[in-house]
């Protein structure tokens, strides 16, 4: 099992470990037929704690946190263990009655897009207190209106009374992702997943719904899991880290630690080309080689073996986890070698996993 | 190439020697919304207000802001899409603004677009071939075959995906493809509006690396828009920093970025999360404050 941590419980499924463990994801596969799209994914969220995933399109991070929602899409099967704290049952194979009581309030999520995920034909007043009454935290509709504009107001919606009569299209973009925080955060949810919140949002406003979000979570003590393919806004949202790539968790643990010395080639490759101050004598950047393979469609063996340079015929068994911390560890033949203290800046531009632009879009 | 600037279509403010790429003269675009009232008109939508500044040949020129600052309506009007409701544009010397749509082919022909979504600007139902050729028989070119096959080496794709379809390609592939179409007619001006917004990481430096590679080996002329100022920062030499219709602050990339002078430049790079400020300790709350020197 890859990414098992050393408190894993013996009996598997059954209890949780420490009672502050807010989320326990075990052996999480996802599948469509027979082709695995995440394989082996086992992590542990505490009270308070922000842990990031991060991964390229196609990686399987989107998957993971549509499993723990038990909102999958149809013909794709979760196996494995997703516990709760607070909820009596495995939330892998929960019916949706089940799942629909978990969810808006144990859990809640903030996507990409707020257009979607708001309903365009009824004022956002309504959609938050609408959260309130389904799951009876406020015992009546005057109430839940008020509760309403509480949360517009704490979202930092300017005339909140005013805005919770408003349409969504109303709003602009930043204005409706405060809106679907509002209600994602309404029922102090134990669990808050953001899948991507931040990408479709003009940078100041970027800043202002991050900040949101930190603090949103920061006040209620609520696990967040972070999903983004932006490795800044990880290290700036989060303390804890996840790499993911080809469905599966390839390294794992302290942002600090994680960006300022990656042991995985993948996450190394990954600093190295995100990092736009780092140039060659040719001022190119550094780029991985190659291109992310379609879902499914990855080596077996290690996932990242046909864009590492590193890479020889051992990688083409599965490399086993090695753990380094409670929670964090990598899975990689041939690690980039224990850290020489060096800026960060640097790390990502050295090693062998690199290659020019000329070879990189080919095959 | 065709265009003999004469002397009635220079633009009034060049200068002798070199003609520079691109020339915007106080430039304005207003808008009009529909009307929302029977009694009277919407008020007007100033999208741009007063808009100059001239790019040399030879200059990776950026231009940054955030939705709704008018950089694509900016882009529109350079690529000759669209008309400023006053001042003027000269490519290459030659003013565009009066131009009737036949007359505008030099500029067709002088300047080509990249866009940001690869997947919505190529045809999902034209082979790739067919694809990156298509201004060349608008243009009426012959041996178009050959030139296609040396445009997509120039972006390091196969000579075999010139039988393939755009949704067999990945997003980088994609954006290489909209590269080598935008070729094709050997524009000397390239107009690129946020290219590698919609890309992976890995994918994204090796695209940056492709467009300076072209730029350097062709000679171009880059025009690059993105809300992404670290980006900017990489490929150009010198940017333009749009709010509210207007063009706030401009200088050399290194000026603007070390020691920005208005106060939304500040901002917006405060606003910027990195991996080196976060490592450093600068936290959400510390990117929305705002900047104060």
């Amino acid at each position: 099992m890859t990414a098992a941590p050393d408190t894993a419980p013996d009996s598997g499924a059954g209890s949780s470990g420490s009672p502050d463990d807010v989320l326990a994801v075990r052996n999480l596969d996802v599948a469509v037929g027979g082709r695995k799209l995440v394989e082996d994914v086992d992590f542990t969220i505490r009270a308070g704690e922000r842990v990031g995933l991060i991964g390229e399109s196609g990686s399987g991070k989107s998957l993971t946190a549509l499993s723990v929602m038990g909102l999958l899409p149809e013909g794709l099967r979760a196996t494995g263990s997703v516990r709760l704290a607070g909820v009596d049952h495995d939330l892998v194979g929960a019916d949706e009655a089940r799942m629909s009581r978990v969810r808006g309030k144990e859990i809640a999520m903030v996507f990409q897009e707020p257009m979607t995920a708001l309903n365009p034909t009824m004022r956002v007043g309504r959609q938050i207190a609408e959260v309130l009454l389904v799951h009876r935290t406020r015992p009546d509709r005057a109430s839940a209106r008020a509760a309403a504009v509480e949360l517009l107001a704490q979202v930092g919606l300017p005339d909140p009374a005013a805005a919770a009569h408003a349409y969504p299209h109303q709003f602009s973009g930043g204005q409706r992702q405060r809106v679907v925080l509002a209600i994602a955060l309404a029922n102090d949810p134990a669990l808050l997943v953001c899948d991507e919140p931040t990408t479709a949002l003009d940078v100041t406003v970027q800043a202002r719904v991050l900040d949101l979000i930190v603090r949103g979570v920061q006040d209620r003590r609520s696990a967040m899991l972070f999903i983004t393919h932006d490795l800044a806004v990880v290290a700036t949202a989060c303390e804890r880290v996840m790499v993911m790539y080809g469905g599966r968790v390839v390294e794992s643990g302290p942002v600090r630690e994680v960006f300022t010395r990656p042991r995985h080639r993948y996450t190394q490759g990954l600093i190295g080309a995100s990092d736009l101050t780092v140039v060659d004598e040719r001022g190119r950047l550094v780029t991985i080689g190659g291109s992310v393979p379609p879902a499914g469609q990855f080596p077996a063996g290690c996932v990242f073996r046909n864009r590492c340079a590193s890479a020889t015929e051992v990688c083409a068994t599965r490399p086993e986890w090695v753990p380094t911390g409670p929670d964090s560890g990598y899975a990689c033949f041939h690690p980039v070698s224990e850290p020489v203290s060096e800026p960060v800046s640097e790390s990502g531009a050295r090693g062998t996993g690199m290659t020019t632009n000329k070879e990189a879009g080919r095959g | 190439m065709a265009e003999q600037p004469t002397s009635a279509t220079l633009a009034p403010g060049s200068k002798t020697g070199p003609v520079d790429a691109i020339s915007v003269r106080d430039v304005t675009r207003d808008y009009r919304r529909p009307r929302t009232s029977l009694l009277r008109p919407s008020p007007p939508v100033h999208a741009l207000r007063g808009v100059s500044f001239t790019i040399p040949q030879g200059q990776r020129f950026g231009i940054v802001g955030e939705s709704g600052c008018g950089k694509s309506t900016l882009l529109r009007i350079l690529a000759g899409l669209d008309r400023p409701t006053s001042g003027s544009v000269a490519i290459d010397g030659r003013d565009i603004t009066g131009l009737r749509e036949r007359q505008l082919r030099f500029v067709r022909e002088r300047l080509q677009l990249v866009f940001q979504d690869p997947m919505s600007s190529l045809d999902p139902r034209m082979r790739v071939g067919d694809i990156v050729a298509e201004p060349l028989v608008a243009q009426g070119h012959r041996n178009r075959r050959e030139r296609v096959a040396e445009l997509l080496e120039a972006v390091g794709l196969q000579a075999d995906a010139a039988d393939r379809y755009p949704h067999q390609f990945s997003g980088g592939q994609r954006q290489r493809i909209s590269i080598a179409r935008a070729l094709a007619p050997r524009p000397k001006i390239i107009v690129a509006d946020e290219p590698v917004s919609a890309l992976d990481v890995s994918v994204r430096a090796q695209v940056l690396n492709l467009i300076a590679d072209l730029v350097d080996e062709l000679s171009l002329t880059l025009v690059f828009v993105s809300h992404d100022l670290s980006v900017v920062r990489h490929v150009c030499d010198r940017v333009a920093v749009m709010h509210d219709g207007q063009i706030v602050e401009t200088g050399s990339t290194e000026q603007v970025y070390e020691e920005p002078q208005h106060s939304y430049t500040r901002r917006l790079i405060a606003a910027v999360p990195t991996l080196g400020k976060a490592l450093s300790g600068v936290s959400a709350a510390d990117l929305n404050r705002e900047y104060r020197p």
